[in-house]
């Protein structure tokens, strides 16, 4: 009834996806909050020719489904001529886009970019204006009080949603199985067609995902326990107040 | 040296004028407390101090310098150098009504930060002037605590000393006791009470009359963004000239 053989054979295949899910979603991840930073404070600007184009960028990538995005970067930007004629000069930088790695990650970088630049958005303008306030009267410069008051506020307001964001990019890279990469999805399909056993071969993938979104959500508790202290009720004293 | 002077402040909202030609002088150590039912404009003329709102006329002067003044844009009157501005804010602090603390700091970090990161001091130095300024309101043993953790009043001690460690010509307090209970505000008053005492140069927005009473050098009172009547504590309360200051004392001014 159950193929158990599937799990006791198949388990390499598993954890070499699972090798490749881990890269795809932390390097995207990482380069997509590293971005993110600034281009939350060019959104938050009150000039328009700085706001635009990251609220028209936030704009496409939050409004299509990522596995579009992705069909496009692999598959779409092949038929222009002048991108084929740019990897038949060699041109390191649009070979790029020639594998399939290459496209899942800047497409999920560019993904995951958009929606963390819209959450860390947020998280500053939800700065309470009178930290503000306190930070003009005292002479800091618009600098500092981006790198001391607002970006450090911002940062830790931001990380409940921020953890929602790395638990949906870990299962959003599923797609990338379907641009031929084996990640873990790819794995367990591979599984399917060689035993025949869909079931097994796909709760085994998504108990391994199951276990480590569990890791994340730990990671984040602990962080926000750090990070959002300042935020947390009173604990009881001892001595009086 | 006189350590703040400002000459005939007019401020206006749209067609609303809030400040119809006020004007302050503080010397070394004056205690000048302004006075007025809301809407009269002391928050704001204390506000437009240190630009945190955009007067429309006037010149200000702190501990000697002149600020360089042009009219905007959007018809306001802005510092001309930003550099300029963020000097002269250094000298003077302000203490807010809503203490206005950063909330991801401890209490320490909140007393360090400014003269860490604006005046450049050593963490070392920076670090030994906020102890003893935490000591001095009485708050030393809450320094690794956030502000959410304290009471109403011992977030306003925060705050003072926050303001004191910048060592400022003049302290400005915009109505420091307005949103604590009443139990609490005896604490930050004694504390502003000791500042006077010492010799700081005070401007003062308060509701509490017994402080304006006691403590100050000078009473303003404003009303509809004009200076009423003005003088010493004595004179204003004792021997009051202006009819609306007489209501607004008995409480009959809202």
């Amino acid at each position: 009834m159950i193929e158990w053989s599937l799990f006791s054979e198949s388990w390499p295949q598993y954890a070499a996806g699972l090798w490749l899910t881990l890269q795809l979603t932390l390097l995207s991840l990482a380069a997509g909050l590293l971005f993110a930073i600034p281009l939350a404070v060019a959104r938050v600007s009150p000039n328009p020719l700085v706001y635009g184009p990251v609220w028209l960028y936030g704009y496409f990538f939050r409004g299509t489904p990522m596995l579009v995005q992705l069909l496009l970067v692999y598959y779409g930007l092949g038929q222009f001529e002048w991108i084929q004629a740019q990897w038949a000069d060699g041109n390191r930088f649009w070979l790029v886009f020639r594998n399939p790695y290459g496209c899942a990650l800047i497409t999920f970088a560019l993904n995951t970019c958009a929606y963390s630049t819209e959450i860390l958005t947020g998280a500053l303008r939800a700065t309470p204006h009178g930290e503000i306030e306190a930070a003009r009267a005292c002479g800091m410069s618009r600098a500092t009080m981006l790198r001391r008051i607002l970006l450090p506020g911002a940062l830790r307001r931001a990380l409940p949603a921020y953890s929602n964001e790395v638990i949906f990019m870990l299962h959003g890279t599923a797609i990338a199985s379907t641009i031929t990469l084996v990640d873990l999805t790819g794995a367990a399909r591979n599984a399917y067609s060689q035993f025949f056993a869909p079931f097994e071969a796909f709760v085994f993938a998504a108990l391994i995902y199951l276990v480590i979104t569990f890791a994340l959500v730990g990671l984040f508790r602990l962080t926000e326990r750090r990070w959002l202290a300042h935020l947390q009720p009173r604990k009881l004293q001892r001595t009086p107040g | 040296m006189t350590q703040l002077i400002v000459e005939d402040l007019h401020k206006r909202y749209g067609d609303h004028e809030v400040l119809k030609g006020v004007s302050l002088a503080a010397d070394a150590g004056d205690v000048i407390t302004l006075i007025g039912s809301s809407g009269s404009g002391k928050s704001t003329f204390l506000r437009c101090i240190n630009f945190l709102e955009q007067p429309d006329a006037g010149r200000i002067q702190v501990a000697g310098e002149e600020i360089n003044l042009l009219r905007g844009k959007d018809g306001h009157l802005r510092v001309a150098d930003g550099k300029q501005l963020q000097r002269l804010r250094t000298r003077l602090a302000m203490v807010f009504q809503h203490f206005n603390l950063w909330a991801h700091m401890t209490v320490l970090e909140n007393v360090i930060e400014a003269p860490l990161h604006v005046l450049g001091m050593t963490k070392h130095e920076a670090r030994e002037r906020g102890m003893a300024y935490l000591e001095k309101v009485g708050i030393a043993r809450f320094r690794d605590s956030y502000p959410a953790h304290l009471s109403g009043g011992q977030q306003q001690r925060v705050a003072i000393a926050r303001a004191l460690a910048m060592e400022p010509a003049v302290l400005l307090f915009d109505e420091p006791t307005s949103a604590l209970d009443p139990e609490l505000v005896g604490e930050v008053l004694k504390v502003m009470r000791g500042l006077a005492d010492e010799g700081r140069t005070m401007v003062v927005v308060t509701h509490e009359m017994g402080f304006a009473r006691e403590v100050s050098s000078k009473v303003m009172f404003l009303h509809q963004g004009l200076v009423e009547e003005a003088g010493a504590p004595a004179e204003v309360f004792g021997n009051t000239r202006s009819e609306r200051l007489r209501q607004f004392l008995s409480g009959n001014l809202k």
